[in-house]
């Protein structure tokens, strides 16, 4: 036990001092001018409940993403019947159900029918993504699969996340970590925002903007009583509008979407003084606007944004110049946040907030202020007791538990890990329990002198028998820690994460480490009694 | 200099004698944990409840107006909030529940939680909020589901270990001392109606991990004086061990309880419940490793034979051969 080979002692140095050394700029604040660059940087990053900070949980409506598309297919099949030579007539369309099914005419159009929609029912990469069948002889019925619906779930999610991206980025704010989270969530986090209000208001807003024709022959009690006329559909007024409270029937086809815009900005209309967002189209939705107009002078047109009518002005010219200017009753905040929401585009599917965690700068400063005084108390306490206890070997053990809480910062810098309140806790915990190896192998050492074992072979089995149960504690309290950062979220993951690190850097600092210095001084000193 | 010896050497302390009234003790006080979590409910947080929970703090008032702001936000129509103070007097925690029929729908927790912020903002001057958690139903819902399976597959995972590492025993008297400090913690948190979060969850994992690290400890040696003391009846034999390690157990318990005081006296009050349930945990835990841990493997069974390997069929038939082997007359060595 007493040899300990020169390159067993550099290599256990050299990873202390590695892990340690990364500690260094977390502990004095690195990332200044005058770092050196030779020396680390990575730092502990600090969790929202420490930095202060937002967090949200948003989750995605995958109903409608499904609802979306039966639409889409809806049209696309309609377009394809009308375009079909001769034209296959076609009625008595539905959308319930998840699934799109529709009558022919002719019951000799099906083969026909069925050429025409089987390419439409497979996806990219070959993948089926609608199963198409014919009930009754008559009536078709388009289903979509699993993993078409999943596919398509997949793509708006990522694109939410983008415009997600997009519309914070344009909040200015700094450093937001944006991440999807299972199959229909995004979390989203912003150190440093106390008053998530703006923020929340920005994300809710679809900004699926529409402009419908308005259907002039419905009849103004039906549509007060929510009933459309067939090929319409009714959307209130939004509040705040003059119209607040009433209901307006637009045609479903024939409209366009608004989400072929290259900018969007709030202004002002120097006639009204009412606040207004002005959009520009892309040449291709400029196009669509300029046909949809021309074809329609004289009749009214809504513009619809999130399914809440903002106003139905007449089509009084053609409108080609490739912009617009939407009004309805805007304030200089509102119509600010349509803009930017707008820029950055429309989200595939509406999110609400399900989740949020909001800690103030002032306090997560209180809190690590607290924390490490309580920590650095706690330490001296292990300290004392342990030096009280055993001497010389509770300070070999002290020194290990300085260089674990060292080698326990270091590795989490490096792993970029976060630093949460329950892991101030997590540290606390380590300190303390850290000891208990030491703690076993000199209670051990002491019973063997007890029982007449010479010093080094009384140390020799010490450290050999201990560390079964040393081991065996560890590994135990490895899967109970490992459950709970599977399970945890956020902050309680961040506690899981500084127990298992602490895990394997107190076994290491409190086995080997000490063991290699108690080698050194019984073959320096070789005492015939240990005051243990 | 004179070593600190919190334990004397050699203590004989005869703790199976107490066997049966603990073993009661410990049961009915788990059953009335259990009767406590029943009859009183947990007292959930925000977490687990789904809801709206705001910290803020009145800037220019010494003492924060705790009923007034208990009965505008009952005003809200929301159900009675839950407004204390929180860390000092000008600082209070107000928690607002669910209601039931919200819990399904997404967004119904934030909206509360908005109306919340902007009624105090709206009645008192110089209110900032320090924090602000929303939780909606659903997320709560998993929150709690999560929690659970959490804590059943920790207790099962570790005492599958110890099965593995020792003997089946071992591994069952393992997971009964664990289910009694879980048991325990719980019933604490009921009769005292002390916040029950996702933090007092870390802790009960924390405290599955750590209150084992003592059984283990007093298991290893028990595993070791069966091996030595083959003739020693258990119940003596299960003494020696307790004894031997109880040096140990006080000390590595003590280092823990050393460094949590502070953070449970000191420390950021939010993490004051987290730290209580762990120093709990840790009495509630030292105790059953030496109460309940060790006497029960006298109930199960173990026996020194448990672990002496078996004799299997091809041990036996390799035995016979050997000592027919000797029988015959001895080849002359070249």
């Amino acid at each position: 036990m007493l040899d300990f080979p020169l390159w067993k002692k550099i290599m256990l140095w050299v990873v202390t001092l590695t892990a340690g050394l990364m500690a260094l700029p977390s502990l004095v604040g690195a990332g200044g001018g005058d770092w050196p660059d030779a020396l680390p940087e990575p730092t502990v990053n600090l969790g929202l409940d420490l930095a202060g900070g937002s967090h949200l949980l948003l989750e995605a409506e995958a109903d409608a993403v499904g609802a979306q598309r039966l639409q889409n297919m809806e049209e696309a099949v309609r377009q394809a019947m009308r375009n079909a030579e001769p034209r296959i007539r076609i009625g008595d369309i539905s959308t319930a159900d998840g699934e799109l099914s529709f009558m022919l005419s002719e019951a000799s159009d099906i083969d026909r029918a069925r050429g025409l929609l089987e390419p439409m029912m497979q996806g990219q990469n070959l993948v089926r993504e609608w199963d198409l069948s014919v009930r009754d002889g008559q009536r078709m019925v388009l289903k979509p699969t699993d993993s078409g619906t999943e596919n398509a779930i997949n793509d708006a999610m990522e694109s939410a996340t983008e415009v997600v991206r997009r519309r914070i980025d344009e909040l200015g704010t700094r450093e937001p970590t944006i991440i999807r989270q299972g199959e229909t969530r995004i979390v989203v986090q912003v150190p440093g925002l106390d008053d998530p209000e703006a923020l929340k208001e920005l994300l809710g807003q679809t900004a699926q903007l529409e402009f419908k024709l308005v259907d002039q022959n419905a009849l103004p009690t039906n549509v007060q009583a929510g009933i459309a006329p067939p090929g319409s559909q009714i959307f209130p007024y939004a509040s705040g509008t003059d119209f607040e409270g009433q209901s307006i029937a637009v045609r479903r086809l024939g409209g366009i979407r608004g989400d072929r815009l290259t900018g969007a900005t709030a202004g002002v209309d120097p006639q009204t003084n009412e606040n207004v967002v002005n959009i520009q189209f892309d040449v291709q939705g400029g196009t669509r606007f300029c046909t949809l107009t021309r074809q329609n002078v004289n009749k009214p047109f809504a513009i619809i944004l999130d399914e809440e009518v903002l106003s139905a002005p007449n089509i009084n010219e053609p409108i080609c110049g490739g912009s617009a200017q939407i009004s309805g009753s805007f304030n200089a905040d509102s119509a600010n946040n349509l803009a930017i929401s707008l820029r950055s585009g429309a989200l595939p599917v509406p999110l609400t907030v399900i989740e949020e965690r909001t800690v103030s700068a002032e306090l997560g400063a209180d809190s690590i202020q607290r924390g490490l005084l309580a920590m650095l108390i706690g330490s001296l306490a292990v300290i004392v007791l342990m030096i009280a206890t055993y001497g010389r070997f509770g300070i070999y053990a002290t020194i290990a538990l300085v260089l674990n809480v060292l080698m326990l910062l270091g590795i989490m810098a490096f792993a970029n890990s976060t630093l949460t309140l329950p892991g101030i806790a997590g540290f606390v915990l380590t300190i303390g329990a850290a000891v208990d190896a030491n703690v076993l192998i000199n209670e051990r050492i002491r019973e063997e002198r007890k029982r007449g074992r010479k010093v080094i072979s009384a140390v020799e089995n010490g450290y050999k028998e201990a560390s079964r149960a040393i081991y065996d504690a560890n590994i135990t309290n490895f899967i109970s820690a490992c459950l709970l950062g599977f399970f945890g979220s956020g902050p309680i993951r961040g506690f899981a994460v500084v127990l298992i690190i602490g895990l394997f850097t107190s076994v290491f600092t409190a086995l080997p480490l000490t063991r290699m210095w108690v080698a050194g001084w019984l073959r320096k000193t070789r005492p015939n009694d240990i005051n243990v | 200099m004179k070593l600190l010896k919190l334990v004397p050497a050699d203590t004989n302390i005869k703790f199976l004698k107490l066997r049966v009234p603990f073993f009661v003790i410990s049961m009915l006080l788990i059953a009335a944990s259990w009767a406590a979590v029943w009859t009183q409910g947990l007292n959930y947080g925000v977490d687990f409840a789904g809801g709206q929970e705001v910290q803020m703090t009145f800037e220019q008032l010494d003492q924060a107006p705790v009923a007034e702001l208990r009965q505008s936000v009952a005003g809200l129509g929301y159900g009675t909030p839950v407004v204390q103070e929180f860390g000092a007097p000008n600082i209070v925690s107000i928690r607002v529940p669910l209601p039931e029929e919200a819990e399904e729908t997404d967004g119904a927790a934030d909206k509360i939680g908005d109306e919340v912020i902007a009624l105090i903002q709206s009645q008192y001057d110089g209110v900032s909020t320090e924090a602000n958690n929303t939780v909606s139903g659903k997320v709560a819902g998993e929150f709690r589901s999560d929690a659970v399976l959490a804590l059943a597959l920790a207790m099962l995972g570790v005492a599958m270990y110890i099965w593995i590492r020792f003997e089946w025993q071992f591994g069952v008297g393992a997971l009964f001392a664990l289910f009694h400090d879980v048991s325990l913690t719980l019933g604490l948190f009921a009769v005292f109606q002390l916040e029950f979060s996702l933090q007092i969850i870390a802790a009960i994992l924390a405290i599955i991990g750590y209150s084992l690290n003592d059984t283990i400890v007093v298991y290893d040696r028990i595993r070791e004086n069966l091996k030595k003391f083959r003739k020693m009846p258990l119940p003596e034999l299960l003494d020696l061990s307790v004894n031997e390690t109880l040096a140990r157990t006080v000390m590595t318990s003590l280092t823990l309880l050393v460094a949590l005081l502070p953070l449970l006296l000191f420390g950021p009050a939010s993490l004051f419940g987290l730290v209580l349930a762990i120093t709990v945990g840790l009495f509630v835990g030292t105790y059953s490793s030496v109460y309940l841990a060790a006497p029960i493997l006298i109930w199960l069974g173990v026996t020194s034979d448990s672990f002496v390997p078996q004799e299997t069929e091809a041990d036996i038939q390799e035995r016979k051969a050997r000592s027919e082997g000797q029988a015959r007359p001895a080849t002359p060595a070249k």
